[in-house]
């Protein structure tokens, strides 16, 4: 059995087993740390940045970031939960979310983040970028407008022979999800059920499967995101 | 010389509009017209969405009478999943639905009258404006008031106990229903503490009624004569001629009772309706083909539905129904001001449906959905508070919505309206050049008759005060008041 490695989140002792990243330990020591494109057992991205911790000053994506004996991680801050919101007002505005309409809502972890952090009006204006949704394959509805890039899918989305269904186009602004209609031509119920749930917005819909969960049954209708992982703070 | 008055925005009625009239040289009234600012937009807005979430989405264009829209969409998609229409769901699926419809039903009624209609009858329509409102009736007449809050509320958790949520649910999706009805709400509904339990709806219900049918006797001229005149009428009804708020086939009549239309699957409404655009409205006037533009226009809601059907399938608003009709020695009724009559009787209905339906074990236990073979075209037509609602979709191979028409209920009344607007204006304004405040007040209450749902025709909300303009012959303007 390895050593383990003793550091702190917001002065709360924690431990973390080596190469361990600072959000994979603060999970297992029961503090939340917010995040949008991390998903468990997959490599991290570092895209989204809301896991955004202070580490000697310093900022670090909490789910890249590996801890190190000692370590000072400041967590649930005012300066990093004003720059969580900042961010999450900026997905908001990037895309088209509509919350009232969508099927994710009440399951939907970038608006569970909005609530969790009282985000109001956005600060910035909207773009309303024109996005079409990918309707062609026969399990899936891709609605665009609704991405934020965070290549959940990408990463986890694969069939039997670890390829990816899903695939970045384009660059810059025009970087856009994309399903490899070949690769997704005959997807399993299993897989597109899957897909659905590893997407934290409504970009991947499951298709027919609409509002079938009735309001009250939903992930965040009852608690709030993070509220399942026992946390120091507050 | 001619001179144009301008009535805008009308009160009390859901949403905004404005009336103009046009007088003539002998200052007698020319021309009227109720302009409705309708705004279509999501019939485009729909486009290219998925069609499963046309119920959730469309209802967002009114904030007063959302759950019609859910389940008309709701409705027209079952065709689209291939459910059929109507009496193809589960029983669950379609009581749980029929239940939110009669929530919906009884509570907009209740709000309506004791909200909106209750300030003319108490106070008079010449009343001062100041004391005619519901602020009036509270002060005044606090058990009314207090009656048409908690029939308002009742109906209001039946929405959330069958749609998830007091507005904007999600409970219709297609081919049927997404929950049961839970053991504690259906407890609460039956057996609640006075007054939130079925047996003291239907007995406020009757008690409205009885407030109505006293105040007719005294007022008979008033209410049998004001705005009054010959229509056709239209709406759905049950296949046997029975009164049917959430599923039928349509039947039209005319202002003696012949019937023009009957037996019609709605699936073929465009074989029997038509829309007609006029330059001076955004809102169109739709008409029943066979009869042309001049002739073909109707009346839709509470008094055509009790002109169209045969009975009532419910005992206390049987009764009530057959001394209503025998006012008019059971031909159709004409007159503008028995809406409020005959919104009462379904106000009644819907509250003995709840009470049947609520004993019902279907909702608790059973499958919620069905479907068969995916349709690309579904109607769905329901009797909405205000009258009939139609959703029209169309949907590609790969589930997006490639088209959608709505004629909404307030749209089917548009020419009504404007009728009642005309028959009050001639009354009230032939030989004056002044606007008067009981003319203001005269167009106002025969609008109101139909509740229109402004809101949802126009897919704005928020309500403006009443502004009456006078323009003369050059467009200039003479006169203006406001309240
Ligand atoms: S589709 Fe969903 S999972 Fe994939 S990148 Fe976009 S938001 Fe992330
Ligand atoms: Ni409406």
């Amino acid at each position: 059995m390895s050593e383990k490695i003793k550091f702190t989140i917001d002065g709360k002792e924690c431990y973390a087993e080596p190469g361990q990243t600072i959000l994979e330990a603060a999970l297992d020591n029961g503090v939340y740390i917010p995040s949008l494109c991390y998903l468990k057992d997959v490599i991290p991205a570092g895209s989204c940045r809301i896991c955004n911790v202070k580490v000697a000053g310093r900022f670090m994506t909490a789910c890249t970031t590996p801890v190190a004996m000692g370590m000072e991680v400041e967590n649930d801050i005012p300066e990093l939960n004003e720059l969580r919101v900042s961010i999450i007002e900026m997905l908001f505005v990037s895309g088209n979310h509509f919350c009232p309409a969508c099927e994710k809502s009440g399951n939907c972890e970038l608006q569970a983040l909005a609530y969790k952090y009282t985000m109001m009006v956005p600060r910035y204006p909207y773009l309303f970028p024109e996005k079409k949704p990918d309707s062609g394959n026969k399990k899936l509805f891709i609605d665009r407008n609704r991405c934020i890039l965070c290549k959940r899918c990408i990463r986890a989305v694969k069939d039997e022979q670890g390829r990816s269904l899903f695939a970045f186009k384009n660059r810059g602004n025009e970087l856009a999800i994309s399903l490899d209609h070949e690769l997704a031509e005959n997807i399993s119920d299993e897989l597109a059920e899957e897909a659905m749930e590893i997407c934290p917005v409504g970009s991947i819909l499951k298709k027919e499967k609409g509002f079938q969960q009735p309001i009250g049954h939903r992930k965040f209708d009852k608690q709030a995101i993070g509220s399942d992982i026992k946390s120091v703070i507050k | 010389m001619n001179k144009k008055i301008t009535i805008e925005p009308v009160t009390r009625v859901e949403g905004h509009g404005k009336v103009t009239i046009h007088l003539d040289d002998q200052n007698n009234v020319d021309q009227t017209r109720l302009h409705i600012v309708e705004f279509r937009g999501f019939e485009r807005f729909v486009q290219g969405r998925p069609y499963w979430e046309a119920p959730v989405l469309v209802q967002r264009l009114c904030g007063i009478c959302p759950v019609s829209h859910h389940l008309a969409a709701a409705k027209a998609l079952d065709v689209i999943v291939g459910a059929g229409t109507g009496d193809g769901l589960t029983p669950t699926g379609e009581k749980m639905r029929r239940l939110m419809h009669y929530g919906q039903m009884f509570q907009s009624h209740a709000l309506h009258f004791f909200h909106l209609v209750s300030p003319d009858l108490l106070f008079g329509i010449d009343a001062d404006p100041a004391i005619r409102n519901v602020i009036g009736v509270a002060m005044k007449h606090k058990d009314l008031a207090v009656q048409g809050v908690m029939m308002r509320k009742y109906g209001q958790e039946v929405i959330r106990a069958t749609a998830g949520k007091k507005i904007h649910g999600t409970g219709a999706i297609p081919g049927g229903i997404n929950k049961h009805l839970t053991p504690d709400d259906k407890e609460f509904f039956i057996n609640g503490p006075d007054p939130m339990n079925i047996d003291k709806m239907i007995d406020w219900s009757q008690g409205a009624l009885d407030f109505l049918k006293d105040y007719y006797k005294k007022n008979t001229d008033f209410i049998d004569n004001f705005a009054q005149f010959p229509s056709n009428h239209l709406s759905l009804v049950r296949k046997d001629g029975a009164l049917d708020l959430y599923h039928g086939v349509i039947r039209a009549v005319d202002a003696e009772g012949n019937r023009i239309l009957d037996d019609v699957d709605y699936q073929d409404y465009e074989n029997h309706i038509e829309e007609e655009v006029r330059s001076w409205s955004y809102m169109k006037f739709p008409y029943i083909k066979k009869l042309g533009k001049e002739k073909g226009w109707y009346r839709v809601g509470p008094l055509a539905r009790l002109n169209t059907c045969d009975f009532i399938p419910s005992p206390l608003a049987q009764k009530e129904f057959e001394a209503y009709k025998s006012l008019t020695n059971g031909k159709p009724n004409n007159m503008c001001m028995h809406y409020h009559y005959a919104r009462l009787i379904e106000t009644l209905h819907a509250a003995e449906m709840m009470k049947e339906l609520l004993n019902d074990p279907d909702l608790m236990e059973g499958e919620l959905t069905t479907k068969g073979s995916r349709q690309n075209r579904g109607v769905g037509l329901l009797e909405a508070p205000r009258g009939t609602l139609f959703h029209h979709y169309e949907v590609n191979d790969s589930d997006e919505i490639v088209k959608a028409n709505l004629i909404v209920s307030t749209t089917n009344n548009n020419e009504p309206m404007n009728q009642s607007v005309n028959r009050v204006a001639h009354s009230w304004m032939d030989g004056k050049t002044e606007i008067t405040e009981p003319m203001m007040n005269a167009v106002e209450v025969a609008i109101r008759a139909y509740d229109p749902c402004l809101s949802c025709a126009t897919h704005a909300l928020g309500k403006m005060p009443l502004e009456v303009k006078l323009y003369d012959a050059h467009k200039t303007l003479i006169d203006r008041k406001r309240t």
